[in-house]
């Protein structure tokens, strides 16, 4: 009882042990970080609800993972591509946005442009690399749009970049495939399904407010889509595939909702 | 539906749909807690011990997975409650003259309770509030989660953001709803028994 409290106690006071999970997790390998949050889940929660231990923890976890799985065939039913998320004036962009990523501000990637190689895999055409100027050379758009985060809060940030979809159909990507999955230098992965990666809205973002990208939003090139939750919106991505298989993410795997937006 | 036995005040259909909402609506405030502490928009947070899932992720999961408890029990009861006339004839008509009358006579200490089938006025306001509370909740939910595919529901509650506040201010009432309830049942705790084996 007293280790399920404090493991509880750990996992659900991210308010003031945030930083120490972030230290942490520098450390700690991946898998086995994974598979500790994943075993407590809903550790602490159960015990409170059920006084002890008599409810099977495991059928729980399996229960709500697959009612989640149902939540993303029923979000992917309500999506509706023509639906845009509204757009703001300038003046009412959040100053200083505010820095979010599973690690704190001064452990940010800085990612030397000369060296840069985008890769493009999976269900493509033209598996070529791309250099940032070459992202630079497409077409460009701006956006001023609201970010959500999974915890609730909101800011209004102003992107700029290549609508997602002109480049997918630039390297070919086969439409029909069901997810894209993504890679970043700061060892962050996550996936999205096809529908949202065509909406009109979802930008390979190369700016914020104007400027290039800087490193704490995800230089050289973010995955900005104001449809989805924020830790669906990968940053300094390095390797973009197109499967038929669902890729994940880093905290997808650990049970944060897959679809993750509207 | 609701007619037959004389002495039957809660049709099975009632019994059943309470407490399948008492148990939604438990996880539901729990977990609700648990999420607003991720970002809360007061000065305070709730309490650890009081939440449910554990960690946001956790909680998220209870609270989508207990939203289609809440939505699939209310619309049965709503249904019920509407096409067996019941819904009519057990909560209206409701006259404020006959509301003021009977909250004197509860303040006082004087409201009969001698016919648990009637409910009087202050009840009847009480449980059409938190029916109506209960679809605020689940609308403002609905854009808390699908902001961009609701765009009007949205502007009607005022943006994402006014929407927090909304479902929080929702969430409040119900529970102060519940408070209330509680203490009236421990009041006249044959109620309970009502609503456990119908009569």
């Amino acid at each position: 009882m007293l280790k399920n409290f404090s493991r509880h106690f750990v996992i659900s006071n991210d308010v003031v042990l945030k930083d120490v999970r972030k230290d942490i997790g520098r450390y700690v390998a991946d898998s086995s970080r994974r598979a500790f949050l994943q075993r407590s889940l809903t550790l602490g929660g159960l015990s409170l609800l059920s006084g002890c231990d008599i409810v099977d923890e495991n059928s729980v976890d399996t229960a709500l993972s697959t009612i989640s799985r149902f939540n993303d065939r029923v979000q992917g039913l309500l999506f509706n591509p023509s639906h845009l998320a509204p757009t703001y004036a300038d003046s009412m962009i959040t100053r200083p946005f505010p820095f979010n990523a599973f690690y704190g501000e001064d452990q940010v990637v800085v990612v030397d442009e000369a060296d840069y190689q985008l890769e493009v895999g999976g269900m493509v055409a033209d598996k070529r690399t791309w250099t940032v100027a070459e992202l630079r050379a497409m077409p460009q758009i701006d956006q001023v749009t609201r970010h959500i985060c999974v915890e609730g809060w909101s800011a209004i940030g102003k992107w700029g970049g290549v609508p997602f979809a002109n480049f997918l159909q630039r390297v070919g990507a086969d439409l029909s495939a069901s997810y894209i999955g993504f890679k970043c230098a700061d060892d962050y992965y996550t996936s999205i399904d096809m529908a949202t990666a065509l909406h009109p809205q979802t930008l390979l973002a190369l700016t914020y407010d104007g400027q290039t990208l800087p490193p704490k939003y995800g230089f050289p090139m973010k995955l900005r889509m104001p449809t989805k939750l924020g830790y669906k919106n990968p940053k300094h991505i390095k390797a973009i595939f197109v499967t038929n298989t669902n890729p994940g993410g880093y905290w997808e795997d650990q049970g944060y909702n897959w679809f993750g937006g509207s | 539906m609701s007619k037959g036995n004389n002495s039957l005040i809660h049709p099975v259909w009632l019994r059943v749909t309470h407490w399948l909402n008492a148990i939604a609506v438990l996880l539901l405030v729990m977990s609700g807690w648990r999420i607003y502490d991720a970002a809360p928009f007061f000065d305070f947070v709730i309490p650890k011990n009081l939440t449910l899932g554990g960690w946001l992720g956790g909680a998220i999961q209870w609270h989508f997975a207990a939203m289609w408890l809440l939505v699939c029990n209310g619309l049965v009861y709503l249904a019920c409650n509407a096409l067996s006339g019941r819904l009519l004839h057990k909560f209206f008509p409701l006259s404020p003259r006959a509301l003021v009358a009977d909250l004197v006579s509860a303040l006082t200490g004087r409201l009969s309770h001698a016919d648990p089938s009637q409910y009087n006025a202050v009840q009847r306001l009480a449980y059409l509030f938190v029916i109506a509370d209960a679809v605020l909740l689940v609308l403002s939910g609905l854009v808390l989660w699908k902001s961009v595919q609701f765009p009007i529901l949205r502007e009607l509650l005022g943006g994402y953001e006014a929407t927090r506040r909304v479902h929080f201010f929702a969430m409040s009432a119900l529970v102060a709803f519940v408070g209330v309830h509680l203490v009236m049942v421990a009041l006249v705790p044959r109620t309970l028994l009502a609503m456990i084996r119908g009569r």
